[in-house]
């Protein structure tokens, strides 16, 4: 009988590593996302047509494309949980999710904050903006499915498999978006018009942006996996507390 | 085969228990009517200028009965602890899953069959074709699939009723565009192309790759 006292402690001392290991993490995230910002408010230049608001794009649009990896970081952790039945992987799956979720709510955030005065309106049912919207309600879905679980061995499996068609139906939600919008006469507007070539420095604050917010998620899932361990533990703790004297 | 008898015995059980009670095909034809009837005031439009969005309003009406039809599926399980027989009856997971999705199907469809006529009165629908009744097939095909998967989910929470839609919607999204963009082609009599071109392979595509994934992974859903 392993003695629950014991394995606090084990996990403690690794807790302690990884905690030093994300601090200094923190600290280096930190300060490149403080660099991040004097490159996009004092180095990038302002854009001739759309002005200021044209800088919300260096934020956006890596917080886009990191909220899709988010996702797929989600569902394959997800499927390597039901292979593996290893909790590690379940709480990646979880902190990803989360994380994923936030960003994308961001992303919306930012994209309607840039839409409007540039597109004149705050919302268009266009393409990628619908396929996000989407996805961002099959990932509450997700985060809703574990918190309404009986218990966390099916949030486990029930969010693992909500996971995987999520990420199966994105593609065909975007191709189905976007013929719908096609056979409609619409504007054309936003990414298919941005598409041309980047300047040089445009594209490279851009890059270290991702890069800057890459560091920030990556640092944001940890921190949040080591709270469900802890989360985890306690809760084990208490399950074994109570199977030791039922009447306390 | 192996698959295909316990399905059919599951789906069969289905339909005879709805046979006998009527519940949910009766529930779901008055809340269709009463679908279009709100809708009617919510739109105010003058009387035959429904015709445009009628096909809109056939898919909210299709896809919301349908999502009342799959809470029933696994709910009604619960009574006499039918869905604890029907788990450790001696069949696999993909049996019992693809079962009750055909008992869906065979609901919806019907439900879908009584309540077209009487759309096509009361929204002015311009023609009925068979192409439509292919395109209702396969749109329902994968509502039943996704449905049933995630009210396998939904029955075992406390929230069952909020649950299932707030999962169902968002995953059915290609479903409701692709039969609505088909069904407005498909009653204007135009330039058939489309239908065939797009929106019958996306709903093919759609409710295969489900088909398989869903019926893969169900196994996961009742567990632990």
């Amino acid at each position: 009988m392993a003695s629950p006292g014991r394995r606090a402690a084990g996990g403690n001392s690794l807790l302690r590593a990884a905690r030093s290991a994300s601090l200094w993490f923190l600290l280096l995230t930190a300060a490149l996302l403080l660099a991040d910002g004097y490159l996009i408010f004092m180095v990038a230049p302002t854009d001739a047509v759309l002005g200021d608001v044209q800088r919300i794009f260096y934020i956006h649009v890596p917080i886009s494309i990191i909220s899709f990896l988010g996702f797929f970081v989600c569902a394959v952790a997800g499927i390597a949980y039901l292979i593996r039945r290893s909790e590690r992987w379940d709480r990646l799956a979880h902190a990803s999710a989360e994380v994923g979720v936030i960003f994308v709510t961001l992303a919306l955030v930012t994209g309607v904050i840039w839409a409007r005065p540039v597109w004149g309106v705050w919302w268009t049912w266009e393409p990628r903006l619908t396929t996000t919207l989407i996805l961002w309600l099959i990932y509450v879905a997700y985060l809703m499915i574990r918190h309404y679980a009986p218990t966390p061995q099916q949030g486990r499996s029930w969010s693992a498999v909500v996971g995987i068609i999520g990420f199966i139906d994105v593609p065909i939600v975007y191709y189905s978006v976007q013929w719908w919008r096609s056979i409609h006469p619409v504007q054309v507007i936003g990414p298919e018009a941005a598409d041309d070539a980047l300047e040089p420095i445009i594209s490279r604050i851009l890059i270290f942006s991702l890069i800057a917010i890459l560091m920030l998620a990556c640092y944001l899932v940890m921190e949040r996996m080591m709270l469900r361990a802890a989360e985890d533990n306690i809760t084990e703790l208490r399950r074994q507390q109570q199977d030791a004297s039922p009447d306390y | 085969m192996k698959l295909l008898r316990p399905t059919l015995a599951i789906a069969w059980k289905d339909v005879r228990l709805e046979l006998r009670s009527r519940d949910t095909v009766i529930s779901a034809l008055v809340f269709g009517l009463i679908v279009v009837v709100v809708f009617n005031f919510g739109l105010n439009r003058a009387p035959g200028s429904l015709a445009p969005v009628a096909p809109g309003l056939l898919w909210v009406a299709y896809s919301f009965i349908g999502v009342l039809a799959m809470n029933r599926t696994f709910a009604r399980e619960l009574e006499h602890g039918g869905l604890d027989g029907l788990l450790i009856a001696p069949v696999s997971r993909d049996a019992v899953f693809l079962g009750k999705a055909l008992g869906s199907l065979v609901f919806m469809l019907v439900i879908q069959a009584i309540l077209l006529p009487v759309f096509a009165v009361m929204l002015g629908l311009p023609a009925l074709s068979p192409v439509l009744g292919l395109i209702i097939l396969l749109a329902t095909v994968g509502f039943a699939t996704i449905g049933t998967f995630f009210a396998g989910i939904a029955v075992q929470t406390r929230s069952r009723e909020i649950l299932l839609p707030v999962l169902f919607f968002p995953v059915v999204v290609p479903i409701i565009i692709a039969a609505v963009e088909a069904t407005a082609l498909a009653l204007q009599g135009g330039p058939a192309g489309p239908i065939w071109s797009r929106w019958i392979p996306l709903l093919v595509v759609f409710d295969a790759l489900f088909l398989v994934v869903c019926s893969w992974i169900f196994a996961f859903v009742f567990e632990g």
